[in-house]
Order: C-alpha cells, then structure tokens, then sequence
C-alpha cells in the first residue's frame, strides 16, 4: 500500500528532513541528528510532526459507560477537557493500545499508536453498544507537538487562550495563528510541553506560526521522539507492550481501575493478578559503548531470564537505557543482571522509575 | 550530494579502500556515515590481528542502530586509528581522511579486483 503522507510532509522534505515510513506513514526520521534534537527538547524546545496519530471520538448516549468498558483507566473522573492516559485490552488482558482519553464537551477523543489506528477502530466499532456514535477523525485531524522547558513561552506568544495556566493533562479550545485548535498539556518526551490537535488542512498554519516564534523550536523527527520517551520510561505499543502483554506486566496497573465496574480483559487480569504474575518489563541501564537494542538475550548467572524490547544510548545521561521483560523472580534491584550484545556480556542495573526525570520547579 | 572520490574502491556495504602498495586504508563512505545519524562508539580489532574479505572487522554504534564493519580485503590490520576509540565523530567530518579506521597488509591483491569502481558505486548510492 501507499504510504501516507501527513500534511507537513511537503514542509519536512523541504527542510531535509530523512524520510522514513512508519506505520504506514511517510515521517521524518531526522532533521538535524537525533542527539542534537533531543538535547534541544531537553534543553529548550522541539517541535513534533504527529499527524500519523490516531483520532477516534466516542460520543452519545452511553458513551462514558463504553469508554470505561473499552479502556482500562476510570473515564468517570475526567472534568470536561481533562485528558488520561490508558489502555485497551482484549479479552486476554493483551493490550491492543495504550492511548490518551481526552473528555470534550460532547465526546470522549481517543488518541491513539498511527499503526494501530485500523484496529482499534475495527474492536471500537464492532463493539459499540447501540446509541453509541464511533467516528474515525484520523485523516480529518492533524497533531504537532510542542515539547521542552521553553515551549510554554511560545505558546503564550501565539496562543489565545491562557495557556500558561493549563495544569498538567489539562485542555482547552484555543487558537493559534486564527486557526481553531485543542491544545493540550501533554507529550511523549518526559518535557513540559503541549500536543495540539486541529483540522488536517489547517495544521500547516499553526506549524508555520509556531516555527517563526521564539525562542524558536527545533523541529524533531521520530528518531529523536523515541529516545526521549523511552528515558522518560514510557512505554512504547509495538515494543514494549502488544496483545501477548498485559498491563500488569507491563508496569501499568496504574491505569487499571478494578473498582471502576467491568471491563474488557477485566477477568484475564484479575485472574493473572490471583496466580502471580510471570514476568514484569523493567528498566536497565548500562555504562558499556555497547548499547542494548531491541531483542537482546537479558542474562542472570549465565542463564536468559528475558529479552530487550526497546534499548539504546540515552542522550541526556550518556549511557546505555533498556526495557526487558525478565521472569519476576528476578526484577529487583541488585540483581547481577548481564545483557548479551552480539556475544559480548554486558552489566546491566535495574532502575526504577524513569531513566530521566525533568526537574520541576 | 554525497562524495565519492574516485582514487577508492568500494564495498556493496559503503566501506572505502585506498591502495597503497601491499597496504589498504580502510573507512566507510560519506553516504554510509549520514545514513547512520550520530554515531556514538566505534569498535575496531587490535593491531596485528586478521581479517578476512567481507567479514566483520568492528561495529558501529549509532543512535539509530548498530552496524558492522566489513573489511573489504583480508590480511592483517597493521595499524588502527585509535584516534576514533575515544572520539568518533571524524568519521562523520571527514570520512575518507582522518576518519579512517584501519590499516590491512593485503594477502591477496586479486580480491581487489571484485571491489566496486567509483563509478558503480556512485551509482548504487544514487549519486
């Protein structure tokens, strides 16, 4: 199949950005160099094509009452243009996507991974109780995000609303260079910053607008998108969680809300949670030049106890950063860990919480 | 544009050869070096020990991924760029110069002959 192109792709190619695809999307990889852009996100602040993202809006009659069946965290508790993270799980507990539930005033926007957006909605739609409107805005939407310790000044700059005072998963309706817009004080970097959703064909402008503000943001690709998350400890659907995984396992019981009433793959995880469970994802961090990459043997007294499922070199800590699935017994603190890269055995220490963390002031 | 000097042969792996006598100046090509990205730390064999015609002699670890290294003929390294071990980034700034990796005494000068023309390998690079 054709990739796609978002509707900054012309703006990207022109400012020589690589050009990967991704989830059936033409991105960009880089424009200037990974580290480089990374750093300015933590540094200052970097801008973010995520058009690719999925749209999904749930509106109607019933309509909170099927987000809480579909996703894992308690939609009940968001205030109008309050956003949370979450997860949908099938009837096994696998996760089918982790995504950001956003309440608007006449429905619940489910943001989701650009690979998974066919899918999701396929299981949202077929699922749906009758009075329930499912809409898939995808293509109709385009999302930059704007992430670092400075994005907030040019938001101010360009932004109508008062956004300086926009609390952490927090939303409002604003505009931005005259084009209508949901901003929204949320990212995938560990950053302060913002995510900013309007119409496909409008995006360009408010992208346009917030390139020629300072202190200019640093336009990143997705190479730079992932080594940001990933030391922020987040998780990555594809990687680091999938359908064969379940939340628990994944370090998410955070956003499962049992006490909430039923949900899908409810059961699976409350049985899961009765006999234990088998493995947990962890972090591990190395100071070998030999990074850990995705799929690498994690090796405890000469015997594999699991596997990296997203590793490489953290720019801001200048050391080698991981996520492995490794058998409970062994996901502690202390344990001798040794990951195998390509036959050389490397220490490795488990960390708990993300790798980095932004200071807070 | 990427640069593809013609005085080198070249790998179907963006791997550089400049001839000298029995002796090959070993490095990878200005189009391998971009399409790593950052490079991070590279890997390179002791002086003294052998190489074979297309098997790894290092790896490369970028930000991206990791990559090895494939000696374009065989014989033994006799001198590395140990300049690189610390520091890597002339690999990028200047990739066919003091971004060279490795030295190798040639033991057979008839593998030359299957490496790729400058030509040849401008075009597999799209240059």
């Amino acid at each position: 199949m054709e990739p796609k192109r978002t509707p900054l792709f012309e703006r990207h190619v022109k400012a020589g950005a690589r050009i990967v695809t991704f989830a059936g999307f033409l991105m960009p990889i880089e424009f200037t160099g990974i580290v480089e852009e990374h750093l300015s996100v933590r540094n200052s602040v970097g801008i973010f094509d995520v058009s690719h993202m999925g749209e999904i809006s749930i509106s109607g009659e019933g309509a909170l009452d099927y987000v809480n069946r579909l996703t894992t965290n308690d939609a009940s508790k968001l205030d109008v243009c309050q956003a949370q993270y979450s997860t949908m799980l099938n009837n096994s507990g696998g996760i089918i996507d982790d995504l950001l539930v956003y309440r608007r005033r006449f429905d619940y926007l489910l943001v989701v991974n650009a690979a998974n957006t066919e899918k999701d909605f396929a299981w949202i739609y077929e699922n749906r109780p009758s009075g329930v409107r499912v809409e898939n805005q995808s293509e109709a939407t385009g999302q930059v995000a704007l992430q670092g310790p400075r994005a907030v000044e040019i938001m101010v700059r360009t932004c109508d609303g008062n956004v300086a005072d926009l609390g952490s998963f927090r939303s409002m309706v604003a505009s931005i260079g005259g084009v209508s817009c949901l901003v929204s004080r949320t990212g995938y970097t560990g950053e302060d910053g913002f995510e900013i959703y309007a119409d496909a064909d409008r995006i360009g402008l408010i992208w346009d607008t917030l390139m020629e503000t300072k202190p200019l943001p640093k336009p990143c690709g997705l190479g730079a998108r992932d080594t940001l998350r990933l030391e922020a400890g987040m998780r990555l659907h594809g990687a680091d969680i999938d359908e064969t995984t379940t939340p628990l396992e994944a370090g998410l019981g955070w956003v499962v809300k049992f006490d909430k009433g039923d949900f899908f793959g409810k059961q699976a995880l409350l049985e899961q949670k009765a006999k234990g469970l088998q493995r947990k994802l962890i972090g591990l961090k190395s100071f070998s030049k030999r990074f850990p990459r995705r799929g690498y043997r994690v090796v405890v007294d000469g015997k594999e106890v699991g596997r990296v499922t997203s590793g490489g070199f953290s720019p801001s800590l200048e050391c080698g950063i991981a996520f492995a699935y490794v058998d409970k017994e062994f996901a502690k603190e202390g344990t001798d860990f040794k990951i195998d890269v390509r036959g050389h055995l490397i220490d490795a220490t488990m960390v708990k919480g993300p790798f980095y963390k932004r200071r807070r002031d | 544009m990427t640069q593809v000097p013609d005085d080198l042969l070249y790998t179907e792996k963006h791997e550089w050869v400049r001839v000298q006598d029995d002796v090959a100046t070993i490095g990878i090509t200005d189009y391998a070096q971009d399409q790593l990205g950052d490079i991070v730390y590279v890997e390179l064999p002791e002086a003294g020990s052998k190489v074979a015609q297309m098997e790894a002699f290092g790896t490369i670890e970028a930000v991206k991924a990791v990559s090895d290294l494939y000696s374009p003929v065989s014989g033994e390294v006799i001198e590395v760029n140990e300049a690189l071990r610390d520091d890597p980034t002339s690999i990028k700034s200047s990739p066919y110069g003091e971004g060279w990796m490795i030295k190798v005494k040639m033991s057979n000068q008839d593998e030359l002959a299957t490496l790729l023309q400058p030509d040849k390998y401008r075009e597999l690079v799209g240059g």
